[in-house]
C-alpha cells in the first residue's frame, strides 16, 4: 500500500524542508520526499496549496481511561485526535487507578492498540497514586513504555519529593513533566486572580502560584541535571524564568496550550464553566508574553492539555465545575488562526512546536518525514475558514470555550501508518 | 418605564435611570409600610419563592415581609432542608420551582454566578439576594434609597467603604451603585482584604483609615467575619479594631454631616464601637426599614406582569 501526496507545501523541521514537492509512503513508512516523485501503484493525493507535514504530536492529553470513561475513552480520545491532525499523544496518568505502575501502563497501551487510532505514549505518575509522597517504581514504568513521568493535575507540592524524583529520573534519562502549581498559593481559586476575579467575586489563583513552582523546579533541574519539561506555562514571569534558565544552560523545555495564547481572563465574564481551566486563563500581558515566548523559542511545544469533562459536570455553578478544556480537535485551527496567520510564528516554527520538538522531548519515533519513519502525515489547508461546532466533535466531551469561533486553517487529511484515516 | 431585564442579578448591568426608577417606586412602598395596616393587594395570587442556600436573617425576613405586604404567596426553600442536600443541581431546583408554579425566585447562594445561572434556567424573574462575593443588588439599592432620604442626592458625595472588601458582595454592588449615581467611592482595608483590581470598578484604595475618612460624607462599615482571621488573612481582631474600627473619635475626621452605614449584622467593638453605631449620624436602623420598601419595589416591578401605568398606593 503506497500513497503519493503530490504538490503540497511540504514542511519537515527535522531537515529544514519547506518546499513544494511530493511525499511517498510505502509499507506504512515514509519512502521519500522530493520533487516529481512517481510510483505506479500508489494512490495519489493532490495536495496543491496545502501544508503537508508530519502528524501532530500532542504531548499533553487526558484520555481519562481507566476510570473516567464518561468523559473520554482511549478509543474516543484517540479518534478525536486523528480528526485534529494528531497522530501521537502522550496521555497523563491522573486516571483511576493512577498510572503509577506497569499494569496500568500496559492496560493503556493495550487499549490504544485495540483502538488503532492515534499512537499513545503513556506518561507515568511521579509518585504513588500521585499523592506526592512516595516515588512510583519509575524504572518499571519506563520499561513498561512510559515516555515521561508527571503528577499532572496533582502537582508534587513537596520540594523534597520532587528533588528525589528528578534525581531518580535523571538516572533513567526520563523527562519529568511538571504541572507547576503551588497548592498553598492556589488555594481554592477557580480563575486567575486579578481585576476580573475581583469583579466576578470568584476566588483567584495568583500568577505566583505557578511561578514559584516554575522557579523551584528549574532550580532542582539545574541541581540534578534532570530533563525538566514545564507543562502549560501561562504567565509572563514563568516564561521569563524559563528563558533565563535556558540561557544559562538548564535542561528545561516548556509547552503552552492553545487557550493560553487565545483567551484572557475576560472570557470568564458570564461564568461560562468551559472557561474554567488550570492553569487559568490569564491577562492580556501574559498572552503577549506567551506569543513572545513562542516566537523567540523559549516555548518549545504547543500541547493541548485536552481535558474532557461531561456536560453534567460542567453545567453547574462555576465554583463546582471541574477544570479543563477539550482541545484536541481545535488545536491546529487555533495555531493557524492565532499564530501563523497573524505572523507571530512562521509556519516552519509552528510545525516544529507540534511535531519535532515534542517527539524529541519524549524520545519517540514520530514528528518528522525522514524516510524510514512511520508514515504519519497530515495535510492542512491554511486558508480554509471554518467554525468550531462542538456538536461535530468526535471526542466524548464538548467542553470548549471556542464554540462558534471562526478559524482559518483546517486539517483536511490525516494519514496514520500510511493509511488515510481522516479526510475532511 | 420598565426594567430592561426580567431579573435583578447585579448593579453591574443596570443604568442610572433604572436604579432611580426602583428608588422612586420604593417611596410609595415606604408609605404603605408606615400605615397601621401594611398590606396592598398588588401581587395577590403571585408566588414568591425564597430560596436561601446560606443563613440569612435580615435579607430573608425583609424579602418575606415585602412579599407579604404586597399580598404575594411566599414559600421558603432552604439549602439544607430541601433536595439540595440530596444532590439536586441548582438548575433542577430552578426547574422544580417553575413546575410548582413560582412566579419569582429570590436566591441567596454562596457561589458567584448562581443567580445568573438560575435566571437563564427559568422564564420568570430571579432576584439575586447575594451570590457569593459577587453582588447583592437589593442591599445597594436600599443603601442608595437611605442616602437619598438623608442627603437628598447622591451625586458628588464621597463614600468610603471600610473593611473586608475582598469577600464582600455588598462592597462590589455598593461601589458600582454609588459610582453610577455620581458619588466618589473609596475603599479602605488591610492589603490582605482588598482584592486586586478593585480600582477597575471605580474605587480609590486606601490602607490608612484616617486618610480615607478625610472629608467623607458616608462611612460604610462592613462586617468583619471572624473566620477570615482563622484563615490567616489578618492577624487579629484587636489589631483590626485598632486600625480599621470606626469610633466616635474617628468620625470627627469625616465631614461633620457624615452618615454611618452598616449592612448588618454588626460586630460591636470590632468594626464599629457602640458609640459610633448608635450615634445620631448612624442610619443603620433606617437601612433595615428601607430594605423592606426597596424589596417591595423590586418585587412589584419584576412580578407585576405587563405594564402598569403608575405605582399602586392601595
Amino acid at each position: 500500500m503506497c500513497l503519493l501526496i503530490k504538490n503540497g507545501i511540504v514542511i519537515d523541521p527535522a531537515r529544514n524542508i519547506k518546499k513544494n514537492c511530493d511525499v511517498l509512503t510505502e509499507n506504512a513508512k515514509i519512502a521519500s520526499v522530493g520533487e516529481s516523485l512517481e510510483s505506479p501503484d500508489a494512490e495519489i493525493i493532490d495536495a496543491a496549496g496545502k501544508i503537508v507535514m508530519p502528524g501532530i504530536v500532542d504531548m499533553h492529553v487526558h484520555l481519562r481511561e481507566p476510570g473516567f470513561e464518561a468523559k473520554e475513552t482511549i478509543q474516543t480520545g484517540t479518534f478525536a485526535a486523528l480528526r485534529g491532525g494528531v497522530t501521537s499523544v502522550a496521555c497523563m496518568p491522573n486516571t483511576n487507578p493512577v498510572a503509577d505502575n506497569a499494569s496500568v501502563i500496559n492496560f493503556i497501551l493495550n487499549r490504544a492498540k485495540e483502538a488503532g487510532n492515534a499512537r499513545v505514549y503513556p506518561v507515568g505518575a511521579i509518585t504513588k497514586n500521585s499523592e506526592g509522597k512516595l516515588l512510583s517504581e519509575i524504572a518499571e514504568l519506563k520499561d513498561a513504555g512510559a515516555a515521561a513521568i508527571s503528577d499532572d493535575g496533582r502537582p508534587v507540592n513537596s520540594a523534597g519529593v520532587m528533588r528525589r524524583a528528578m534525581q531518580y529520573a535523571s538516572m533513567l534519562d526520563l523527562p519529568v513533566i511538571s504541572h507547576c502549581e503551588n497548592l498553598d498559593l492556589a488555594g481554592e481559586g477557580v480563575m486567575h486572580e486579578g481585576a476580573v476575579s475581583t469583579a466576578l467575586g470568584l476566588k483567584g489563583i495568583p500568577a505566583s502560584a505557578e511561578e514559584v513552582m516554575v522557579a523551584r523546579d528549574i532550580i532542582l533541574a539545574e541541581e540534578t541535571g534532570c530533563r525538566l519539561h514545564i507543562a502549560h506555562v501561562s504567565t509572563a514571569r514563568s516564561i521569563q524564568l524559563v528563558r533565563e534558565a535556558k540561557a544559562r544552560g538548564v535542561n528545561v523545555t516548556a509547552e503552552v496550550a492553545p487557550h493560553h495564547f487565545t483567551l484572557t481572563h475576560e472570557a470568564v465574564k458570564g461564568y461560562n464553566t468551559f472557561t474554567k481551566v488550570n492553569p487559568p486563563l490569564r491577562e492580556a500581558k501574559d498572552v503577549e508574553a506567551v506569543k513572545e515566548g513562542l516566537a523567540d523559542g523559549t516555548i518549545d511545544v504547543i500541547a493541548t492539555d485536552h481535558a474532557p469533562h461531561t456536560m453534567e459536570e460542567k453545567d453547574v455553578e462555576y465554583d463546582l465545575a471541574p477544570f479543563g478544556i477539550a482541545g484536541v480537535e481545535t488545536a491546529a485551527g487555533l495555531i493557524w488562526n492565532e499564530l501563523v496567520k497573524p505572523g507571530i510564528l512562521n509556519v516552519e516554527d509552528a510545525v516544529a512546536k507540534i511535531t519535532l520538538n515534542p517527539a524529541r522531548i519524549l524520545g519517540i519515533c514520530a514528528g518528522t518525514l525522514v524516510p524510514g519513519m512511520p508514515a504519519d502525515i497530515i495535510a492542512i489547508e491554511p486558508n480554509k475558514e471554518w467554525e468550531v461546532d462542538p456538536e461535530f466533535f468526535a471526542g466524548r466531551s464538548k467542553n470548549t470555550p471556542f464554540a462558534g469561533k471562526k478559524l482559518t486553517g483546517k486539517v483536511l487529511i490525516t494519514i496514520l501508518n500510511g493509511i488515510m484515516v481522516y479526510k475532511h | 418605564m420598565t426594567l430592561r431585564g426580567k431579573d435583578l442579578i447585579g448593579i453591574e448591568h443596570m443604568s442610572e435611570m433604572e436604579i432611580q426608577y426602583i428608588l422612586d417606586t420604593a417611596r410609595p412602598m415606604k408609605e404603605i409600610i408606615s400605615r397601621p395596616i401594611k398590606k396592598v393587594p398588588t401581587l395577590k395570587g403571585r408566588t414568591v419563592a425564597n430560596v436561601f442556600y446560606e443563613p440569612s436573617t435580615r435579607t430573608r425576613t425583609s424579602f418575606e415581609l415585602a412579599a407579604k405586604y404586597l399580598s404575594a404567596e411566599g414559600v421558603n426553600v432552604s439549602g439544607s432542608a430541601s433536595s439540595v442536600s440530596k444532590g439536586e443541581s441548582l438548575k433542577d431546583t430552578a426547574r422544580t420551582l417553575e413546575a410548582l408554579g413560582a412566579d419569582v425566585i429570590i436566591l441567596r447562594h454562596p457561589m458567584p454566578g448562581a443567580a445568573a445561572m438560575m435566571a437563564q434556567t427559568v422564564p420568570f424573574p430571579v432576584v439575586n439576594a447575594g451570590d457569593g462575593a459577587h453582588e447583592h443588588p437589593t442591599q445597594s439599592l436600599l443603601d442608595l434609597f437611605t442616602v437619598q432620604e438623608v442627603k437628598g442626592t447622591i451625586k458628588g458625595l464621597q463614600i468610603v467603604v471600610v473593611g473586608d472588601i475582598m469577600h464582600s458582595r455588598v462592597a462590589r454592588s455598593g461601589i458600582l451603585a454609588f459610582k453610577k449615581m455620581g458619588a466618589r467611592v473609596s475603599v479602605c482595608g488591610p492589603t490582605t482584604l482588598v482584592p486586586p483590581g478593585i480600582e477597575e470598578l471605580g474605587a480609590r484604595v486606601y490602607n490608612n483609615l484616617d486618610e480615607a475618612l478625610d472629608g467623607a460624607d458616608i462611612i460604610y462599615v462592613l462586617r468583619i467575619q471572624k473566620e477570615r482571621q482563622e484563615e490567616g488573612l489578618f492577624p487579629g481582631l484587636r489589631e483590626y479594631a485598632r486600625l480599621y474600627g470606626i469610633n466616635k473619635e474617628r468620625l470627627k475626621l469625616a465631614s461633620s454631616e457624615a452618615v454611618v452605614m452598616h449592612p448588618g449584622p454588626v460586630n460591636r467593638g470590632v468594626e464599629i464601637t457602640c458609640d459610633a453605631a448608635d450615634c445620631k449620624q448612624s442610619v443603620i436602623q433606617a437601612q433595615v426599614n428601607n430594605g423592606v420598601a426597596v424589596r417591595m419595589a423590586v418585587l412589584y416591578l419584576l412580578a407585576r406582569g405587563g405594564e402598569a401605568s403608575s405605582v399602586p398606593v392601595d
